[in-house]
């Protein structure tokens, strides 16, 4: 434990910091870094020799130690070396410290365990509790665990008895909290803190930040190796011939040039291109930089966490989203509702549960209503008229939707109300009625206050007919004080159980949330015997559950239809149009929520993931292991009917290989499917033999929905993919239950939002808006992909073609390795000669086309998904081509040097000449090479290739003139070389040969390419080419459309509510300013505690 | 004129490092005190070799003289021998020992010649700007070839006018001192005449290069053109929407 900081001013703390934290446990600080002061330095160099090419290169400079064997002089190796590791070093040292920063609140750092805390209301635990006592009745503290599983609606957590009624005197513990966890609803409440910092349920599931590395690093590891070993070969082949000449001409040659003790080997400069690499991923501050990713309301800028992942961005092939806060903006509204066969629209109410970011939304002048909710938005006028006009109906309507729900009340001074409802689409609805004037404004157990149209009634409340999932209604019995004793219900909107409407058609089929709303009017003799026989059935010791539902069905039968109501579960801006976007770009989505499927597949039709394409969705809820995969069959059955024939070639080649090769190739399905499946079914689907059932079908839908998911499954269905499929994952979430599914993808977004940090610190990127996902993808992170692959070609292009030179003129100087050019040329190669002009290709500039043609062509982005900029065959090209060019800049400068003479007949002949051509041939050859393959051109990357070359020449003229000989006598022995060589014309018609001879057959091949066998997105490039040329296109308005699937929307919380803790009035205040009665009814007794 | 070698390989690592620069420049401590470079050619009979080195040790030593028999008798060719190293050789790489007077075997003083030289390197010309370490044929020498077969200037012959040719049509003889053994690395020796153009020596390498290359960039641009018209129409975006 314990930081890595950059600077003496933080060292010191946190080296205090070092100190404490290892004598005293259970300190709450919570470290997400690596190092700390003093196990940096042998920590990172550990981490950096994991890199082979770093460790190469280290035993290289061993080798060139040993001066038998080195040919080079030690500063070679030692300088790029060096500079690879500090720069490496200074980064990881950054990112570390970045992400270092969490707990930041002094307060909260310095909690241990044992401490007994006070938590108020809206505070967020930052430990493990247990309650002991809080300000509301029965201890009942209300939390709200969105951070750890996403779920928005309250839950209830009681202290025991003993310790609840010491109230602020603390001995007892009851209930275990999780940290993570906010409070709501309670005043005050008392917790003794068992677990802190990395002991917490929440930092122990969190998973092990794990070094996480692109697969384009991987490759390089294996591309390093090659490397290697064919240098090693290529040092094979002179040693041999080395050899062979020392016994057969170097023994007779000995007259001139005795034999020299030891071996002789020859050493070649490899690539110094990590240090590129890890240089590359400076470019991250692209994205933190990128304005539009900006989001202006909450001040959050996009931010790359992890700065060496970048190119991984440009090829993911799989999204897993979470819903809540990520997908949706966790806002609710009241969007439209019918009354009496007339519909009301185009207003849109949102209940904003808990307003961060909007609290300066545009009022609406509520003022006719003094207990309006002030963050009403906008409201239809029809509907205030028919208030206004007492239409029966919508007065019913709304009185129903004031009286049937379980939403608590809180009147801290008079006209300030709020609601703290279980889910926040109840609070919606009773916000609207509120707002319609039909206001809730108290609660007892047996009673239930509304100020209707600015008179107040109480309503006396007999029963509460709660919610459950197989019903998918409640129902409230009440008393009017004009005597009528009524049912009120509200249910989820289901087919099968009302005629539809056209408007109820239309609601669904803009994705939102439908209820359908009821009532009826009670006999009372009846319901004196309903509620004998209800009371019967809920004090039943066996089968409760069933009694009651069969009492409730009773009652709530032939129903008045009132009308309906449609909340929308508000998308974050742009969703529907972001998941078009990335669909084009051949990614697949999955979403993976907590919720239940229903809202789950809702929010897939409103965010356009399930539209009429979808030829059918398969929903996967079986409860046995059986039934799973039946049902996983049959759907893979219906996409792909082949896929089970002992032809299939995936069957084949299970059959054939062992478990060992896991990868699955791409399956293509007769069309476009979906896959919804839910939690437990998965559970299932997860274990053993299944898994690659689920992988089969799952991967050849387009859209994959996991409902009603624990953090753990989200980690595992990640993990599935990874598996099973060669592809880049991508996950996204925002939530703490989201932790460990961005921590197992290979790349983690968190949206920092309203949820917290926790995503957010665990995540590799961060920005505040879904849609922000495109930009990162199709526009960062295809750039990234190509400049990185355009790097990685480009480097290993250059470091053949210098470094076969030497083994070209192995063959004419005794297989000796003298080196061709100059030691210092060698050492300055990488480093200064061509290292700016790639990077300001590879950094300064996008790869080939700008942001707004990125997100227009979609399609750009699949080449980097197939992984077809860079790999092996990629290598093998850019080694052939360096090969080549080897050749070319050695044979050239040959035949114009052999035995030739300068026009005064002085030498020109010479070693020193011959590598003063050869490298100005190599230096110029490379500039040329990396200006075709720059496509994008920007003033910089001109001054920096033009750049390059004159600090070259400047370079090599100061080595060479005479002061420095002077000076330095023993480093600079070229003296004189450049004035006699470079004014020869022939060694200038010789660099142009080798220009045009290096660059001819790779102009040729890239046109006949381009003319015989152009791939799609050679294509796009010549379109948007020739669109460039027009006037610019306006921007593009893409229109969504909307999909008339019916469907259903549902609007309770996925527990059972509170209707039973209401009746039984437990979680009453004695003593409610505001409250009519507050005693405890008689019969409370009855009702359990079945909410808890 | 120019002496040829073949099969002499001056491009050897081991060869091309075996000098001291310092020394060469007229460094005094290097002059007593030869590079470790140098080995095995850096002392004998524990005095300092100057110059130390195997390059300098193999220096090239025989003599070459070109007469021209008319009518039996031969006249010799003026043969200069000075200006045939660079500019910078001889005035910047290449210096003489500091120190009183221009003595240079007082100079010199303390070094002991190169195992294979007949004598010291004070004593390889009487001029004195052309002695010690400048002498030119040194300096020569000392820029190592490229190749393992390479020529080194050895004589300038001057034109004397330019109604006629610098060697005018006739016999002539060349009288070689035979010191430098070459038969034992199945070397070659050879001397050349060249006379030299505005490009340098002759060298038909880039002109045929150059022809070649110009001919196969012309037929491949015609059969690119070519194909441009036959195939071209492939590359359409027309199948991309927009």
């Amino acid at each position: 434990m314990g930081d890595f900081v950059l600077g003496p001013w933080s060292c010191l703390s946190w080296m205090f910091k070092f100190c404490d934290s290892a004598v005293e446990r259970g300190n709450n600080s919570i470290k997400t870094s690596k190092y700390n002061f003093f196990t940096f330095l042998p920590l990172n160099l550990f981490e950096q020799f994991q890199r082979i090419a770093n460790a190469y290169f280290l035993f290289l400079l061993i080798l060139q130690l040993i001066p038998q064997i080195s040919s080079l002089a030690w500063f070679t190796t030692v300088v790029p070396l060096v500079l690879v590791l500090a720069v490496s070093g200074v980064k990881d040292a950054i990112d570390d410290f970045v992400r270092s920063v969490l707990l930041k609140d002094e307060k909260w750092m310095n909690v241990q365990v044992g401490d007994i805390i006070k938590l108020e209301n809206n505070n967020f635990v930052t430990a493990d509790l247990l309650l002991l006592s809080s300000s509301e009745p029965h201890s009942l503290t209300y939390i709200e665990t969105a951070e750890l599983d996403g779920e928005t609606n309250l839950k209830v957590k009681q202290a025991l008895t003993v310790t609840a009624e010491l109230g602020e005197d603390l001995q007892k513990l009851t209930d275990f909290n999780g940290e993570g966890c906010t409070i709501r609803n309670t005043e005050w409440c008392f917790g003794l803190v068992i677990y802190a910092g990395p002991d917490t349920k929440l930092m122990q599931n969190s998973g092990k930040t794990t070094f996480k590395r692109t697969s384009i690093d991987r490759l390089m590891n294996v591309l390093v190796l090659m490397i290697f070993a064919f240098l090693a070969l290529m040092c094979l082949i002179l040693a041999i011939g080395n050899g062979i000449w020392e016994s057969d001409k170097g023994y007779n040659f000995q007259v001139y040039l005795p034999w020299a003790e030891g071996v002789n080997s020859t050493s070649y400069s490899v690539v110094p291109i990590s240090l590129y690499v890890r240089l590359y991923a400076w470019v991250s501050f692209y994205i933190d930089w990128d304005r539009k990713m900006y989001y202006p309301l909450n001040d959050t800028p996009a931010q790359a966490r992890t700065t060496t992942l970048n190119e991984e961005l440009g090829q993911i092939k799989y999204i897993f989203s979470d819903k809540t806060g990520t997908l949706t903006q966790n806002i609710m509204c009241f969007n439209k509702c019918s009354i009496n066969g007339k519909s009301y629209g185009i207003l849109s109410i949102c209940l904003i549960l808990w307003v961060l970011h909007l609290s300066n939304t545009e009022k609406v002048d509520f003022s006719y209503n003094p207990l309006a909710d002030p963050k009403f938005a906008f409201y239809d006028h029809s509907l205030v008229e028919a208030v206004k006009l007492s239409d029966v109906p919508t007065h019913r309507f709304f009185r129903l939707l004031s009286l049937c729900h379980t939403v608590m009340p809180e009147e801290k001074k008079e006209g300030n109300l709020v609601y703290q409802a279980q889910s926040p689409d109840e609070g919606a609805l009773v916000t609207a009625a509120r707002n319609f004037r039909f206001v809730f404004r108290a609660r007892t157990p047996e009673t239930i206050t509304v100020v209707e149209m600015g008179e107040t009634k109480i309503y006396k409340l007999l029963a509460i007919l709660d919610f459950n999932n197989v019903r998918k209604r409640m129902s409230v019995i009440v008393w009017s004080p004009e005597g009528d004793l009524t049912l009120y219900s509200r249910s989820l909107f289901s087919f099968d159980l009302f005629c539809l409407t056209t408007v109820l058609q239309e609601f669904a089929g803009e994705g939102l949330r439908i209820l359908v709303v009821a009532y009826k009017n009670l006999d009372e003799e009846y319901f004196q015997d309903w509620i004998g026989r209800h009371h019967e059935a809920s004090t039943a010791l066996e089968g409760r559950e069933d009694k009651l539902s069969e009492i409730y069905e009773e009652i709530e039968k032939d129903l008045m239809l009132l009308g309906a109501t449609a909340i929308e579960d508000k998308l974050q801006d742009g969703v529907p149009q972001t998941i078009e976007t990335l669909a084009k770009a051949h990614i697949k989505i999955w979403v993976l929520t907590g919720d239940k499927q229903e809202t789950a597949m809702n929010i897939g039709y409103s965010c356009n993931l399930l539209n009429d394409d979808i030829a059918d969705v398969f929903v996967i809820e079986g409860s046995t292991s059986d039934d799973v995969l039946n049902e996983l069959r049959n759907a893979r059955k219906k996409m792909k009917p082949d896929s089970f024939l002992d032809s299939d070639e995936i069957n084949i080649q299970f059959e054939k290989s062992s478990k060992k090769t896991k990868l699955l190739p791409d399956e293509q399905a007769n069309g476009v499917y979906g896959l919804v499946i839910n939690g437990h079914s998965l559970a299932y689907a997860l274990e053993g033999n299944l898994e690659l059932e689920l992988v089969r079908t799952a991967c050849m839908c387009k859209v994959v929905i996991c409902c009603r998911v624990t953090p753990l499954q989200k980690a595992q269905v990640v993990e599935l993919v990874k598996k099973y499929k060669k592809a880049v994952t991508l996950a996204i979430g925002d939530g703490a239950n989201d932790v460990s599914m961005i921590k197992t993808a290979h790349i983690g977004v968190g949206i920092s939002g309203q949820e917290g940090m926790q995503a957010v610190l665990s995540s590799d990127f961060s920005f505040a808006q879904f849609r922000y996902l495109q930009r990162l993808l199709l526009v960062h992170g295809r750039w990234s992909y190509i400049r990185m692959c355009k790097l990685l070609k480009y480097f290993f292009y250059k470091n053949f073609a210098f470094t076969l030179v030497h083994f070209w003129y192995g063959f004419f100087s005794g297989f000796s390795a003298q080196t061709v050019y100059d030691e210092w040329f060698i050492t300055l190669y990488n480093l200064v000669y061509t290292s700016l002009p790639v990077l300001g290709m590879s950094l300064l500039s996008p790869g080939d086309v700008d942001d707004h043609w990125s997100l227009l062509f979609p399609q750009l982005y699949v080449p980097g998904q197939q992984n077809l900029y860079f790999n092996k065959i990629v290598f093998v090209k850019c080694m052939l081509q360096g090969i080549y060019s080897s050749l070319i800049l050695f044979f050239i400068p040959y035949g114009a040097m052999y035995n030739t003479m300068r026009s005064d007949g002085k030498a020109i002949a010479d070693y020193q000449s011959f590598a003063l051509m050869a490298q100005t041939c190599l230096l110029i050859v490379v500039s040329v090479q990396i200006g075709l393959d720059t496509l994008y051109w920007t003033v910089v990357n001109q001054f920096f290739i033009w750049g390059s070359l004159s600090v070259y020449f400047a370079i090599t003229f100061t080595m060479c003139s005479d002061g420095t000989y002077l000076i330095f006598t023993a480093s600079f022995p070229f003296v004189g070389t450049v004035q006699n060589t470079l004014s020869r014309p022939n060694v200038w018609l010789a660099v142009f040969l080798s220009i045009a001879l290096c660059v001819l057959p790779v102009v040729g091949f890239r046109f006949l390419k381009a003319q015989l066998k152009p791939t799609a997105s050679d294509k796009v490039l010549l379109k948007i080419k020739e669109a460039k040329k027009r006037p610019p296109p306006p921007s593009p308005k893409r229109r969504l459309r909307r999909t008339s699937t019916r469907r259903s929307g549902y609007a309770f919380s996925h527990q059972h509510g509170f209707g039973a803790l209401i009746m039984s009035g437990r979680n009453m205040r004695p003593k409610s300013p505001f409250a009519t009665t507050g005693t405890f009814s008689p019969n409370s007794d009855k009702h359990k505690h079945k909410g808890l | 004129m120019y002496y040829g070698l073949s099969n002499f390989y001056q491009n050897h690592r081991r060869y091309v490092k075996s000098r001291d620069d310092s020394q060469l420049n007229g460094d005094n401590s290097s002059l007593l005190n030869p590079s470790k470079e140098c080995e095995p050619y850096r002392t004998n009979e524990d005095k300092p070799i100057a110059p130390c080195g195997a390059i300098a040790n193999s220096m090239f030593n025989d003599t070459l003289e070109l007469y021209r028999i008319d009518n039996d008798t031969r006249t010799p060719i003026t043969l200069i021998k000075k200006g045939i190293a660079w500019w910078t050789d001889k005035n910047v790489k290449f210096r003489n020992p500091t120190g009183d007077g221009n003595n240079l075997t007082a100079l010199f003083q303390g070094t002991t010649k190169p195992v294979n030289w007949p004598k010291p390197v004070y004593m390889l010309d009487s001029e004195l700007d052309n002695n010690g370490f400048i002498n030119e044929d040194f300096i020569v020498w000392m820029r190592t070839a490229a190749l393992p077969t390479f020529r080194k200037l050895y004589r300038l012959i001057e034109r004397k006018n330019n109604l006629q040719p610098t060697l005018q049509a006739g016999k002539y003889s060349l009288e070689i001192t035979y010191n430098y053994p070459v038969y034992s690395f199945d070397g070659r020796k050879r001397m050349i005449l060249s006379t030299i153009s505005w490009m340098g020596g002759k060298n038909p390498f880039l002109g045929i290069a150059y022809i070649t290359v110009g001919s196969i960039c012309f037929f491949l641009g015609v059969v690119l053109l070519i194909i441009h018209h036959k195939y071209g129409n492939r590359n359409t975006s027309a199948d991309i929407p927009n």
